[in-house]
């Protein structure tokens, strides 16, 4: 799904800052555009100013210069209670004394809507997170799951015109994260809410979010839909955060429009597409293992093929993972599907083998 | 309807500048100020009164202006009497002597006491805690009354001693004066005080003991530690906290303890907090009392800085 | 198993530990036993025991002296355990929520000093400011108002200290949770905060109550003709050596702090377990 680029922005966020003192910069400079119905990750490690950003979309925190627009509206000066912002938090954060409707129902009685009304939305609420029947318990009565799903319908409940999740399936363990994830997404594709998501998971991010922003330091590196963050990374930093990633420098040897030859020394890498950059440039391949087949004997040509040996072998089930121990002592991550029960010519432990990829494998980075 | 009229006053409270300016700072005023005037306040005016000439229920100003000069009349013989006469001095010596006894017993039974109460089974725990606490809620006066009734002759305790002829062993130690005779002797006074402050040490040192993780102990097990060696090396170093907190609370209060000497001390044993009672309410001597006064806050305000750093320690690693 | 045995060691030790809790509970309870049972003897001998009676709780209905005292002891209770919590829930609430401001080293600092201050200093330094006070401006008179800001001080620490627990306990999220669907700060505070820490309320006005009920020498100094609190009667004549009336008077206040603390303890205890249960049976469905 690609973004209505030509659908005005919701959020637009104007080259915010924010400096706690004290030396880093917990957000530097960050612009994005966020449009109408979109699911929006941050992704990051800890520390990388995700979390302070979305805070100060809640209003929790003030950044230090400048703006943050929501439908055109600045939100500066407005406290957290008078935006139409609402967050799922971390830690759900439902309100122990309260029952399930009350939790609910605590943003609908603040705006003084009328009581029939507040019934009506609680219910529908409840509906369709799927726990009618849970509407008198309180949140300890709960499982984590059915916890997660009422603090979503309670920041639902108002009908916010931009929906802040905090590590949306942190608290969960695995298997429940995995099932939850598409009945999240779901439902907020159900209300149509625009949703902002923090995240430091980055499966997370891909399954859910419509588009990603990488953030480290504060900084945003990059911004894209998950498939074009994955296979087209725009630094070092990105393909080695976003899963596995081999990376091997050289300098450019041919260039034409509609192909290159990356010299490596141990290896020579023909790319499929054209660059902008020069003969003799440094410039590094990013070579994901999963896209590496492995042979035992050597394929044809001279291009795109390396030899090594097989160093270790881990078995996951679905794919095995190989380590190539090349020459000068450099390593090669191979992933193979297991798309056969019993391989006959899968290479052993220490035994050599070839690897090799297609053109269109590779991603080179001049940055 | 009232809901949305309830609603925009607090809006509108909220939205100005004023309240949401200062909202933060009334919250921080009103103790803050309440105890700057009743609490530090009062100390600026025992020490200058302390150095004050006192005429008949009332303080000569120290500045005095007399023929176009102004002289400040500082009178220090006050201070020079309690370090000269020996009568003071020895008391306060006392008054340290007897709270770092009282100190040492409370850590030497109550930390065992701690340990066994943290380690026993999880579901007694509660009551165990409920037991310490409970002498702790009933009034401290009566209690230590109590003690009058166990010690004075033919009193239960009292006759328990001289069966087991511990009455021997503490006449040759000299903590008590006559065979059989316990009460206004040292050993009522700090067996007072032992009891009285018990629990002040049980509970900061249950507090530490009972959240130590106790795989730490494990892993020095595994290491070839035996329960003995760990316990000295781990659970010990560990409990520091606790242990530094809970003699602070013993032995500050301790020193200027009044309550139970006056039950159970006697004349024999001066205490501090005893002479600075006396030289207030029988010889009326303000300045005197507060010079007495000044000079126990000189002697615990080490240990009073050593306690909040562990108090706030403690609060702050909760968090 | 093997972890306790780590613990406790051996069987011996075990035991030994068992003596031990055993031998420290009889010496804390010892005296309140003595006090209860002698309450009863019928002997003006303090601890010659002269048969059963019921006399001395009979005398404690018409000792004028003792009741009046009960009852200003029990109104300056009330105040200064009010009074305890609210300045204790403001202190508490400045310590956990503003981590910087000016001053925050004093502010600390006055709020732990009261608790191991010994109360002859505390108490002598507040009447003589209080003196000075009167004379520059006629008041207060010494008498129940200067009582009352005396334990008012010393509960305020207590008060802080229970309610800063609670506090710091407590998911900071859930405020901000409250604030992010529209609640304004003193909703947030009523609707939310104070439900959530109401049990550190009422033990920190239980606890600063029985502090104030039971304390002589702040009372001592801070008290005027004609405001005796019940602790300063009982304190007088206890000086002068053992009284049968005393022992009921104390057996009558001990049941009723008892009573109330364990009946308390066990509803929290019950409470707590009840919870407990419930979250295991959600996890398990």
């Amino acid at each position: 799904m690609t973004p209505a680029t030509a659908a005005p922005a919701t959020l637009q966020i104007r080259d915010v800052v924010k400096d706690f003192g004290g030396g880093s910069v917990a957000v530097n400079h960050v612009s994005l555009d966020i449009h109408k119905g979109e699911i929006f990750a941050l992704l990051g490690s800890s520390g990388c100013g995700k979390t302070t950003l979305l805070r100060m979309l809640a209003g929790f925190e003030i950044p230090t210069q400048g703006s943050i627009l929501l439908d055109g509206q600045d939100l500066a000066g407005l406290p957290p209670y008078l935006r139409p912002i609402n967050m799922m938090f971390q830690s759900y954060a439902l309100f122990p004394h309260l029952t399930v409707w009350d939790n609910i129902a605590f943003g609908l009685k603040r705006d003084g809507m009328p009581k029939e009304r507040i019934a009506e939305r609680v219910e529908a609420m409840l509906k369709l997170v799927q726990l009618p029947k849970y509407a008198k318990r309180k949140p300890h009565q709960l499982s984590g799951g059915q916890q997660q799903r009422v603090a979503l319908a309670r920041s639902l409940a108002k009908r916010p015109q931009l929906m802040l999740l905090d590590e949306p399936l942190g608290a969960l363990d695995k298997k429940l994260r995995e099932e939850t994830q598409i009945e999240l997404v779901n439902i907020i594709h159900e209300v149509g809410v625009t949703c902002v998501m923090v995240t430091h998971d980055q499966e997370e991010a891909m399954t859910m979010a419509t588009r990603i922003a990488v953030m480290s330091e504060g900084k945003i590196l990059q911004v894209g839909a998950p498939a074009e963050i994955y296979e087209t990374p725009a630094t070092r930093f990105v393909a080695d955060f976003i899963g596995n990633v081999n990376m091997m420098e050289g300098t450019v040897a041919v260039d034409e429009p509609d192909m290159v030859e990356i010299d490596c020394g141990y290896c020579r890498h023909r790319v499929g597409h054209g660059i902008t950059g020069t003969v003799g440039m440094e410039v590094s391949v990013a070579l994901r293992p999963e896209k590496i087949r492995l042979s035992r004997t050597k394929p044809e040509g001279q291009v795109n093929q390396v030899q090594g040996t097989v160093r270790d072998r881990s078995y996951f089930g679905s794919f095995t993972v190989y380590n190539l121990e090349l020459a000068g002592g450099r390593r090669l991550k191979v992933s193979e599907s297991n798309v056969e029960r019993h391989r006959e010519d899968a290479p052993a432990e220490g035994q050599v083998a070839w690897a090799t990829w297609p053109d269109t494998a590779q991603v080179v980075l001049t940055q | 309807m009232s809901r949305p009229l309830v609603a925009s006053f607090f809006d509108r409270m909220h939205a100005h500048p004023f309240f949401r300016k200062h909202s933060r700072k009334a919250v921080i005023f009103v103790p803050y100020v309440w105890l700057l005037v009743f609490f530090l306040l009062p100390f600026f005016i025992i020490l200058k009164i302390s150095v004050s000439e006192m005429e008949v229920a009332t303080f000569l100003p120290l500045l005095k202006y007399r023929d176009g000069i102004v002289s400040l009349a500082l009178n220090v013989s006050h201070y020079l009497f309690i370090f000269e006469d020996e009568l003071y001095s020895a008391t306060y010596l006392a008054s340290l002597k007897y709270a770092a006894v009282t100190t040492f017993w409370c850590l030497f039974i109550g930390y065992p006491f701690a340990y066994f109460m943290a380690r026993a089974k999880a579901t007694i725990q509660p009551a165990l805690l409920m037991l310490v606490m409970l002498p702790f809620w009933t009034s401290f006066l009566l209690r230590v009354y109590a003690w009058k009734g166990l010690l004075m002759e033919s009193g239960w305790v009292s006759e328990l001693l001289i069966a087991v002829h511990a009455d021997d062993l503490l006449l040759h130690l000299g903590l008590i004066t006559a065979p059989g005779k316990f009460m206004y002797t040292p050993f009522s006074l700090v067996l007072g005080m032992v009891y009285t402050y018990l629990p002040f040490m049980v509970l900061p040192l249950y507090a530490t003991l009972s959240k130590m993780d106790l795989r730490l102990l494990e892993a020095a097990a595994d290491l070839g530690a035996t329960p003995w060696v760990g316990f000295w090396k781990i659970t010990v170093p560990l409990s520091k906290a606790g242990i530094i907190a809970g003699s602070m609370l013993v032995f500050i209060p301790c020193i200027g303890e009044y309550v139970i000497p006056e039950l159970l001390g006697g004349p024999s044993t001066m205490m501090i907090g005893r002479v600075l009672w006396d030289e207030f309410f029988s010889n009326n001597d303000w300045p005197m009392a507060s010079s007495v006064a000044v000079v126990v806050i000189l002697l615990i305000i080490v240990p009073l800085a050593l306690f909040n750093k562990y108090q706030a320690e403690a609060t702050e690693a909760r968090a | 198993m093997s972890v306790r045995n780590l613990l406790l060691g051996s069987g011996a030790t075990r035991a030994f530990a068992r003596g031990w809790l055993v031998a420290g509970f009889v010496f804390l309870y010892l005296p309140i036993v003595a006090l209860v049972i002698y309450s009863f003897n019928a002997s003006l001998m303090p601890v010659v025991w002269g048969g059963f009676s019921l006399r001395w709780y009979g005398e404690l209905a018409h000792d004028q002296e003792l009741l009046q005292g009960l009852w200003l002891s029990l109104r300056i209770a009330f105040y200064s355990a009010s009074g305890s919590v609210v300045l204790g829930t403001l202190a508490a609430f400045t310590l956990v929520k503003y981590r910087r401001f000016l001053g925050r080293t004093i502010f600390t600092g006055m709020v732990n000093a009261p608790l191991v201050m010994p109360e002859v200093i505390i108490g002598l330094s507040l009447l003589l400011m209080l003196v000075m006070m009167q004379r520059w401006l006629g008041f207060p008179e010494r008498g129940l108002l200067t009582i009352w800001m005396g334990h008012l001080l010393l509960g305020l620490s207590y008060a802080t200290v229970v309610v800063q627990a609670r506090l710091q306990d407590l998911n900071p999220e859930l405020e901000e949770a409250a604030t992010d669907l529209g609640a304004r700060p003193i909703q947030v505070f009523v609707l939310v905060t104070l439900p959530l820490i109401l049990n550190s309320l009422v033990s920190a006005f239980l606890l600063t109550f029985t502090l104030s009920l039971d304390d002589v020498v702040l009372s001592a100094f801070l008290s005027g003709p004609g405001a005796t609190t019940m602790p300063l009667v009982i304190f007088s004549r206890a000086r002068l050596g053992m009284r049968p009336d005393i022992n009921a008077a104390a057996t009558i206040i001990i049941g009723v702090v008892s009573v109330g603390v364990v009946a308390g303890s066990l509803f929290i205890f019950r409470a707590e377990r009840r919870r407990a249960a419930e979250m295991a049976a959600a996890q398990r469905a």
